[in-house]
């Protein structure tokens, strides 16, 4: 027997690869990068503008609306980071570089999860981390929502990567991806970057049932907000967002059988 | 022999869209779209032995690469099976590639922004190649591919002819038993043509790696392929050795005459002139009907001849002339 290289060692390995070719074109990196925290810091400013003005918006104050910004823009910017691929996928299927994946003998979730990792989303990641930080310092924080926060993030994380996969699933059946479906991931943030309350019925119904984003943001925040201090139900809600990800994960693989029977 | 590919009965057909014409036909082709079939292959069985070098051609469209994307393990054929190395390519896909290679010569496997070597050993990862067996095989291919001098350059700044050889090198890390050769020569140069031509030789026969090769360029074949697997259609026209192939639909000659000046030439009965060209004639005739000694006699009796020529019809005309017919 053979000593098998393990898939995940072969993804951190794949993903090296990638930043280092990125970083041949250090420059168009940097500029990348600063222009993503300028752009999104930017829109924080406005709303931060606007809740100066007004005050609060359905009883929640200025730092408890830069919390949920800042899990959400934090959980975004790692899911676009790392699944990149997924969120490209269609002209992955158009270029032909899918066929290549298919040619080796790796499952095709860890090849695309690796195809591109993009470093420069680590401006928008920095931006919302300090705007996370930011509302933690004036939130009376204890160890624990730090925790519930961490959660909060990852399964922000697992809800957007889940929504890019589904996206990338859709491109099996049509080759080009759905417009519609960046409605749900852009909308999702902005939606989500705010309290659920202030939306109408169909759209709280959208994001808490079909896309759990309410169970990794927003919720959670509540249930902090409402007690006082870090609850359990708030550190297990998240997980509502690895289990998207799984079943996004399982309709990849229908999709994918599809594909290899229809060809392009 | 052993057989090491079993192919029966592949049919595979595409769903093609239909665009209608004009703006409204555009917006009218959102709503509800038509589908046409098209079958890309209708039947289509061979088998190959281990050590084979087979080429496989015809004409665009013909099947080619759909035949080779099934045999790779990445489409799934409408009907008709596969056997490949002892498995079905794309119910064990996994397993299967790890034994195969592929170089698409339209495509590069390796990293475009990173340099050669590094693609080596990502595929090294990949394939599972145990360090010290990778290390044999890259010397071994690197010193006879000659890549040293490129191993450090990132491939996007290598020339068509290097990187072709970085890709065939890329594709044998693994040491497959069997490799898919797509187009390999397409867009390369005569030195780096018969280089290639050179390795894929050795490759099968020191290796005995079997090789499928599907090209349009004619010379490949008759430099490499002791077998030739046409396809037109969806259909195989025909199967078998280059000089079965050749003398099915080829008892045809040419005979090239050079005349003394410019005189005068009627063509022996059950001749034909195909072109003129000052002194220089060219005359097609069919063997069995005009023995060639005979032939030349009667024009060398009748003419002042300085130089006679018999040769066979280029492998191109056979082919373009079972591509028209559809049989040989």
């Amino acid at each position: 027997m053979k000593p098998a290289t393990s898939g995940r060692s072969v993804y951190v390995r794949l993903v090296m690869a990638c930043l280092r070719s990125q970083m041949q074109y250090r420059a168009s990196f940097l500029m990348m990068a600063f222009g993503q925290f300028l752009v999104t810091g930017l829109e924080f400013a406005a709303i931060a503008a606007l809740f100066y003005r007004f005050g609060s918006i359905h009883g929640w104050k200025i730092y408890q609306v830069a919390f949920l910004c800042g899990v959400v823009g934090s959980g975004y910017a790692l899911a676009e980071g790392l699944c990149r691929g997924f969120d490209q996928f269609s002209a992955i299927i158009r270029r032909g570089d899918f066929d290549r994946l298919l040619l080796r003998p790796r499952s095709t979730v860890m090849q695309v999860a690796a195809f591109e990792v993009q470093l420069m989303r680590i401006g928008r990641f920095l931006q919302a981390a300090f705007v996370l930080a930011w509302a933690l310092m004036h939130l009376h924080t204890e160890p624990c929502t730090l925790m519930v926060a961490a959660a909060m993030v990852i399964g922000t994380m697992c809800t957007f990567c889940g929504l890019f996969v589904l996206q990338a699933t859709l491109t099996f059946f049509t080759v080009e991806t759905p417009e519609i479906v960046n409605v749900v991931t852009y909308g999702g943030v902005e939606t989500a970057s705010f309290p659920l309350s202030i939306y109408p019925g169909w759209l709280r119904f959208t994001f808490t049932w079909l896309v759990p984003l309410a169970s990794t943001a927003y919720l959670p925040a509540r249930m902090i907000f409402r007690a006082g201090h870090a609850t359990l139900p708030a550190l297990f809600a998240p997980v509502f967002g690895l289990l998207f990800l799984m079943t996004s994960l399982l309709i990849w693989r229908m999709g994918e059988r599809h594909y290899s029977s229809t060809g392009t | 022999m052993t057989s090491q590919i079993e192919v029966s009965n592949l049919a595979k057909s595409f769903r093609v869209a239909k665009r209608a014409t004009g703006v409204m036909g555009a917006f009218g082709s959102l709503l509800k779209r038509e589908y046409a079939t098209r079958a890309a292959l209708r039947d289509v069985s061979f088998t190959l032995n281990a050590g084979e070098l087979v080429g496989y051609i015809g004409p665009n469209g013909a099947g080619k690469s759909t035949t080779v994307k099934i045999l790779s393990g990445i489409l799934v054929p409408d009907s008709g099976t596969v056997q490949a190395l002892g498995m079905c390519p794309w119910k064990q896909r996994t397993q299967y590639v790890q034994r195969i290679g592929v170089v698409f010569g339209q495509r590069t496997q390796m990293w475009w922004d990173l340099p050669v070597i590094d693609s080596f050993c990502l595929l090294r990862d990949i394939y599972s190649v145990p360090e010290a067996q990778f290390r044999r095989r890259c010397g071994e291919l690197t010193d006879q591919m000659n890549l040293g001098a490129f191993l450090n350059t990132p491939v996007r700044q290598l020339s068509l002819g290097e990187r072709m050889r970085c890709d065939l090198a890329a594709a044998l890390l693994h040491s497959p038993g069997v490799l898919f050769l797509d187009e390999p020569t397409i867009g390369l140069d005569a030195v780096s043509k018969l280089a290639l031509r050179q390795l894929v030789k050795s490759l099968n026969v020191e290796h005995g790696v079997t090789v499928i090769l599907t090209t349009h360029d004619m010379d490949d074949i008759e430099a490499l392929c002791s077998r030739v697997i046409v396809i037109g259609d969806g259909e195989i026209l025909s199967d078998g050795p280059l000089t079965e192939l050749r003398h099915s639909i080829a008892r045809e000659r040419w005979l090239t005459i050079e005349l003394e000046g410019n005189q005068l030439f009627s063509p022996p009965t059950n001749t034909t002139i195909m072109r003129r060209e000052g002194n220089q004639v060219w005359l097609r005739y069919d063997p069995v009907i005009t023995p060639t000694p005979l032939l030349i006699s009667a024009i060398a009796a009748t003419n002042n001849v300085r130089d006679l020529l018999v040769q066979e019809p280029p492998i191109e005309e056979i082919i373009a002339h079972i591509y028209q017919n559809g049989q040989p």
